[in-house]
């Protein structure tokens, strides 16, 4: 696969361990910000790998994990009405809400289908003019800009029986809610590649002044994972914090305008409740003025009671990097993926599910 | 792949005429319409002696230790890039009864079929039902049709289980299975699972992803022939794939099986395919593939007569049985690292971004 086994050569891999551990003399804690990040490092079996002085916390990078419980409640009550078809991203169905799941919902009968894209379910509401296409809008700036032209393309086909159940996250203003955190030990970040092709990295700069923070944007082979710790490491041992770009083979300073014209379209920016961690002002999309006849919540005017989150799952102190999965005293035990407490330890890009799926194997050794 | 021989096999059986183009539920139904379809020429094809007892279930001799196996076929969409529903119900169990050692000899055949159904794509599905059974050289004995209402179904769903005598020379069961043992696949992974999501999702490769289904018994028997003991342990990974296989016998066993990453065959373009999906190959179904656990002495001279075979042309070595993690399957990674390979949770869905 080109462009992808080249960021998977051991020998690369090697040579960049053997430079972190070269030059790391202090104990750092970075933390990852996306979920793609942590779960290629865990599969990989890059943290064993890594100088025992380099602790990876895990960001919240997932937004599978951070969609609040309300948020899942809403789209459970609108998969339940008896119109509705309720598209989704795959990996949203099995997060629990208050009682039950998407999944469940879907066993009882609701219309839920799985998409990979949310032009496929405007086509859906065209071709079934009878019925409300919802599309459940998740993701970080990364997913924003294509459920923002669904909505343009839906607008301009003059299509009416189809909205968006926005739930759109913002990185930066989580980064620094992370960071101004008293209790946190995060020494530099690794930003999330993705998320920056897309916004480019001038938000960075501010907040790697204001918290004198390393800031490397990276990829997610192991060779991008591995590089982006040599910088930051480099960085942190020579004193500095500066944001640097690991990925340049796809982020650009200003990143994709295009894309960020569309989301600026359809979406303004509006404070966002993030399961675990609580609400963070100015820290989502919803959708704008404008496209209103396109915002489920309008459309539906859904009214339903905001939920609590289950308190026994440590998932906020998990996302801010205050804990590992692992010292969740629920981990594999009360919280399974067949069970799962909170949305980590089921979403394919949560720390609990990669440390669930991935890690052990010094535990499951023979002592 | 497209030029592969066993996917191409097409017996020419014109489809005789009928004076009905869809099924309903009068054809299910036991009376005057039922009989119609069955006396219509439809299923001459799967003619046999037994088959034409007509008796109420087919009434045979078999002499030795058998096997037995029934597995249910309810695949969406049941036309697919390398095969269709009735070569897949065929197959499936014929490869069932093959990992226990055994050659199935003969099979039942049940069908539920949603009303409404064309008569052509029936005749299509049986026609790949016959092509299959002759391949596999198997008797189809006996049989079953109901027809449910629009909506309770999916166009059709087939039920086969097949019997068969284990071979004398063969001793397939996971207490064989011990440190030192070598875990071998019999070709490319993920094929099956990746050419059926495609098509659901409508994505395009280069090449087309053909499924791998295909009857196993005559490789496997073979195989048995010429290695006896030396061969442990036999299973196909269909649904949950490598991975869910390994895990089963993992933990039955308490042994720990080691695979290199490195060593796992797999084609470009499934892999591609997977990195897009968001799906881990190593838990995608395969419908036309074993895994074998055999002796280390024999490893070399299995692996050399598997790939002399058409279904085991990209067969490798993949890993090895050792004590180091009891009831695990450890996985070394390409790049050098160790993890975890643990069971799936439920069906591996695609991700967000």
């Amino acid at each position: 696969m080109k462009f992808l086994t080249e960021y998977r050569d051991p020998e690369l891999v090697t040579a960049y361990l053997e430079q972190i551990h070269l030059i790391t003399t202090k104990p750092w804690t970075l933390m990852e910000i996306c979920g793609g990040q942590t779960h290629s490092l865990v599969k990989n079996g890059i943290l064993e790998m890594l100088p025992e002085h380099i602790t990876m916390v895990h960001g919240p990078g997932c937004p599978v994990c951070v969609t609040s419980v309300s948020v899942i409640d809403e789209a459970i009550y609108l998969a339940m009405q008896p119109n509705v078809i309720l598209c989704s991203f795959g990996d949203m169905l099995r997060v629990p809400g208050s009682k039950k799941s998407l999944l469940e919902a879907k066993a009882e009968g609701a219309d839920v289908r799985i998409l990979y894209s949310p032009l496929e379910a405007v086509q859906l509401a065209k071709q079934n003019p009878e019925k409300e296409v919802v599309f459940f809008a998740v993701g970080f700036e990364t997913t924003a800009p294509a459920n923002a032209l669904s909505v343009v393309h839906a607008d301009q086909m003059g299509i009416t029986n189809y909205s968006i159940l926005a739930s759109h996250v913002l990185v930066p203003p989580a980064m620094e809610a992370i960071l101004s955190d008293e209790d946190n030990k995060i020494d530099g970040f690794l930003a999330a590649g993705h998320v920056c092709t897309i916004m480019g990295i001038d938000e960075y700069y501010p907040i790697a002044e204001k918290y004198k923070c390393p800031m490397v944007v990276t990829g997610f082979e192991p060779v991008d994972l591995l590089q982006g710790i040599l910088m930051a490491v480099q960085q942190l041992e020579s004193g500095e914090y500066k944001v640097e770009n690991q990925y340049a083979r796809s982020v650009q300073r200003e990143g994709n305008k295009m894309a960020q014209d569309t989301i600026h379209k359809v979406f303004e920016v509006s404070d966002r409740v993030w399961r675990g961690i609580g609400k963070i002002p100015q820290s989502g999309y919803e959708v704008n003025d404008r496209y209103k006849a396109f915002n489920s919540r309008i459309k539906f005017n859904i009214d339903i009671p905001l939920a609590e989150e289950n308190k026994e799952c440590i998932s906020g102190e998990i996302m801010k990097g205050l804990k590992k999965p692992k010292q969740c005293p629920n981990f594999g035990t009360k919280c399974k993926p067949e069970h799962p407490l909170g949305a980590p330890m089921v979403s394919s890009e949560g720390a609990c599910a990669a440390y669930y799926h991935y890690s052990g194997v010094n535990e499951a050794a023979v002592k | 792949m497209s030029t592969d021989p066993k996917i191409k096999m097409n017996l020419q059986c014109p489809m005789p005429k009928f004076d009905f183009d869809v099924i309903t539920m009068g054809h299910g139904s036991g009376g005057l319409l039922t009989h119609k379809f069955l006396q219509s020429g439809v299923f001459d094809i799967l003619k046999n002696d037994l088959l034409d007892q007509q008796h109420d279930g087919a009434i045979f001799e078999l002499n030795g230790k058998v096997a037995f196996s029934t597995d249910s076929y309810v695949i969406s969409p049941i036309f697919f890039p390398g095969g269709n529903i009735g070569d897949l119900a065929i197959n499936g169990t014929v490869n069932d009864i093959a990992m226990c050692g055994a050659e199935a000899k003969y099979m039942s055949l049940g069908f539920i079929i949603e009303e409404g159904f064309t008569m052509k794509e029936f005749w299509e599905v049986l026609v790949s039902i016959k092509n299959a059974a002759d391949k596999a050289n198997i008797k189809i004995v006996t049989g079953d049709t109901k027809v449910v209402e629009k909506g309770k179904g999916d166009k059709i769903f087939i039920n086969t289980s097949g019997i068969g005598i284990i071979h004398p020379k063969a001793s397939i069961h996971h207490n064989n299975i011990e440190e030192g043992d070598v875990v071998i696949v019999s070709g490319n992974i993920a094929n099956h699972g990746i050419a059926i999501m495609s098509l659901r999702q409508g994505i395009e490769f280069e090449t087309t992803i053909q499924s791998d289904t295909a009857n196993l018994n005559h490789t496997v028997l073979a195989l048995i022939e010429t290695f006896g003991k030396g061969i442990k342990f036999l299973r196909d990974p269909t649904r949950g794939g490598v991975a869910s296989v390994l895990n089963e016998v993992a933990e039955l066993t308490k042994l720990s099986f080691y695979l290199d990453q490195n060593l796992i065959p797999i084609n470009e373009s499934v892999e591609g395919a997977c990195e897009m999906l968001g799906l881990d190959p190593l838990y995608v179904a395969n419908e036309g593939l074993f895994l074998a656990v055999v002796k280390k002495e024999i490893a070399v001279e299995f692996l050399a007569k598997l790939k002399a075979d058409e279904n085991g042309v990209n067969a490798a070595v993949i890993g090895e049985v050792t004590l180091t993690h009891p009831g695990k399957v450890i996985m070394k990674s390409s790049i050098g690292g160790k993890r975890i390979v643990n069971y799936l949770t439920g069906e591996q869905l695609p991700r967000i971004c």
